[in-house]
């Protein structure tokens, strides 16, 4: 039999059927729903008059525009401010109850980011192939899963089939070796990867992440680094299962429980790739060197380790690539060869599908404890990414330490991650930010993101400008 | 859905690599439980020197009149051109949505981000890959030539260029194949439930734990 990668055995576990004209049927095990990309799918099922095919397979939860202030939270959907919100998580939530989908609704301690709450409850488990309409579902391939993010026509196909119509993708891995130093996170690593790809370096392939550093890594690290793969241009990053992943399911509440879990484990111990097995591409970086990261343009792969200057226009002899920098300079008020410690910082977010769990925040607190956020930041927010990550924290003082320094501590959802509530940043503002995407207007229309670690976007709230977490 | 077969229409030149869909539809009009209604905000934050929100009134506002779909001269454009890994980014689906409301049918471009490419086939639209070098001429011929055109033929798998010139491209043949007819997905893939069946039924004793109820 011929060497397989784990992306060649995920995939034939769940080929349904192969049609002849070289299209497949790839059948999906979970998938997880929110208020944005979901209303259209299910109107369209009510409309054809069909029936999701395996009911258990769903799994919802609001997230993208519920509010994270306390006050408008303690009053349920009726309390949402934003009229347009508010119907759409209404209709969440009466979509769930007509088609009797479990939801776990805004203030269930189990809400959440879908990409935090999946693996949290135990839905999301190795092995399994994991849809939701948003992109970062790639998160999930820290278990390995194969796991990606679908369009809304797409999440009706799954409501309504099962399945899936797909193509085969390339098999890429992105291997890291060596020893990440201190300060030095899984945000820098995956941000040092997408530097060097590029945001289209991955298009068409799924990605496996392998090597020391990711066999190192926490199963949150390895979701920071899957969550995005997409940002390299892959709708797939996975890393294979080991000790550590079958771990981390123990008791969740939803993972396979008495000999159902000496099977799943003895299954689950398969997923990984085989020694020999060979990749369309390879692409290897030094962990060792990899020092914190700070994105400076409108671009993931804008991105520069902090000691670093901003790059020339000239670094680049690419006339595409160079017209891309001229207007993120543009864009984000900055001149090319500044160093990063001048950029005057407005506010701080720490949350997001990316860096929003116990270990981020954990993380962030280390920096934080005993100092105070600097005088001229506006707002700095800490928004966990589930109500149980916020219990945890809870339990363990980390918000005490948050707000004692001058931070907001607040209910979990999607928030500033991509300002569709009322968190967000005003015009040409500059925001230290632990999310994904440092688009124009991502944050707010006019604002200007950088992509930093949680570690990092602590130590820049409290000096008011990025500085090295290393020497801070 | 609307068969794809030869479409002929205006160009609008969008001259951008990696247009995120973030900036096809900001995030503000994703609030929507419809599937229509995002024509008049696509680009919004290019195509207008206000902040947009949904429900507002559009024709008041102060448009940028440097964005190429404010000059007059693209006006009624059924094919966008755009630079490489178009549609990066979130994948909601507003974006072809907001795009084919506009009243394109086809985006050309020399690469496309894969969730969006999806999307769009999805949708009835087309999205064309062309060599850089071939863009390279489009654009050059587009800002040159007020009124200019192109013709994508699917089933000859060509775009043919005002003087006749024809640039082949690629797309999958079950793509294309539904594209053609206009077919409905959910429909096609249902007349394969004896397959889906048979291979729950084969998945269920390998991995039991994936069919759990979750209504506990
Ligand atoms: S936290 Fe941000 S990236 Fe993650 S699902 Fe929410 S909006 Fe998307």
């Amino acid at each position: 039999m011929t060497a397989k990668t784990l992306y060649d055995k995920l995939w034939d576990d769940h080929l349904v059927k192969q049609r002849d004209d070289g299209s497949c049927l790839i059948y999906i095990d979970r998938q997880l729903l929110h208020e944005v990309t979901s209303p259209q799918a299910f109107e369209g099922l009510q409309l054809a008059d069909r029936k999701p095919w395996r009911l258990d397979a769903n799994i919802a939860t609001p997230d993208h525009n519920v509010p994270t202030s306390k006050a408008e939270r303690a009053e349920g959907i009726a309390g949402i401010q934003d009229q347009v919100s508010r119907i759409q998580v209404q209709t969440l939530d009466d979509n769930c109850k007509t088609f009797d989908v479990v939801q776990f609704d805004i203030n269930d301690i189990r809400q959440g980011i879908v990409h935090v709450v999946g693996p949290e409850q135990g839905l999301t488990l190795p092995g399994m192939t994991v849809v939701c309409g948003d992109s970062h579902t790639a998160t999930h391939g820290a278990f390995g899963c194969l796991a990606h993010g679908i369009g809304t026509s797409e999440v009706e196909h799954v409501l309504a089939t099962q399945c899936l119509i797909q193509k085969k993708s390339k098999n890429m891995l992105v291997r890291v070796d060596g020893v990440l130093g201190a300060g030095v996170t899984p945000k820098d690593v995956v941000l040092a990867i997408i530097g060097k790809i590029g945001t289209a370096g991955g298009n068409g392939h799924a990605i496996e992440f392998g090597g020391q550093v990711f066999r190192d890594m926490s199963m949150e690290g390895r979701m920071t680094v899957c969550n995005m793969a997409i940002e390299a241009g892959a709708r797939v990053g996975m890393v294979a299962v080991d000790d550590k992943t079958i771990a981390y399911f123990k008791d969740k509440p939803f993972a396979p429980k008495a000999d159902q879990w000496d099977q799943a484990v003895a299954y689950w111990q398969t997923l990984h790739s085989d020694a020999d097995a060979v990749f369309d591409t390879v692409v290897e970086l030094d962990g060792n060197s990899i020092e914190p990261q700070v994105s400076w343009g409108t671009s993931p792969e804008m991105v520069i380790a902090v000691s670093q200057a901003l790059p020339l226009i000239e670094s680049t002899n690419d006339p595409v690539k160079q017209e891309g920098m001229k207007r993120a300079y543009q864009y984000m008020d900055l001149t090319p060869g500044q160093s990063l410690s001048e950029i005057q910082l407005d506010r701080v977010f720490i949350g997001s599908c990316t860096n929003s769990r116990i270990e981020d925040l954990r993380a962030a607190a280390a920096v934080i404890k005993g100092r105070k956020v600097a005088s001229t930041i506006k707002q700095a927010m800490v928004v966990p990414g589930s109500g149980l990550v916020k219990q945890q924290a809870e339990a363990e003082g980390l918000n005490t330490i948050f707000t004692d320094a001058g931070f907001e501590w607040r209910e979990p959802g999607c928030s500033m991650c991509l300002a569709m509530n009322a968190d967000k940043l005003q015009p040409g503002e500059h925001c230290a930010s632990t999310s994904n995407r440092n688009f124009e207007g991502r944050q707010g229309n006019g604002g200007r993101t950088h992509l930093v670690s949680p570690a990092m976007a602590a130590a820049a709230a409290l000096a008011g400008h990025f500085v090295d977490v290393r020497t801070f | 859905m609307k068969p794809y077969t030869i479409e002929t229409g205006l160009v609008a030149p969008l001259d951008r690599a990696n247009v995120d869909t973030d900036q096809i539809i900001p995030k503000q009009f994703l609030k929507s439980i419809k599937r229509t209604g995002f024509g008049a905000n696509l680009f919004d934050e290019w195509r207008y020197l206000d902040e947009g929100y949904p429900g507002q009134d559009n024709s008041k506002r102060p448009l940028n009149q440097d964005f190429v779909l404010n000059q007059p001269r693209y006006q009624g454009a059924s094919i966008l051109m755009s630079r490489q890994n178009f549609g990066c980014g979130s994948s909601r689906e507003h974006a072809p949505w907001a795009l084919a409301e506009y009243g394109f049918r086809t985006v050309i471009a020399s690469s496309f981000a894969d969730i969006f490419y999806n999307n769009c086939l999805n949708n009835g639209m087309l999205p064309v890959i062309l060599a850089e070098e071939v863009m390279d001429v489009l654009f050059a011929e587009a800002f040159a030539t007020e009124g200019y055109q192109l013709t994508v033929d699917l089933e000859k798998q060509i775009v043919i260029r005002p003087n006749g010139q024809t640039h082949a491209f690629e797309v999958d043949a079950f793509r294309k194949h539904f594209l053609l007819n206009g077919l409905d997905e959910i429909g096609l893939t249902l007349q394969d439930s004896d397959a889906i069946h048979a291979f729950e039924d084969k998945a269920k004793a390998i991995r039991p734990w994936v069919f759990n109820t979750l209504h506990v």
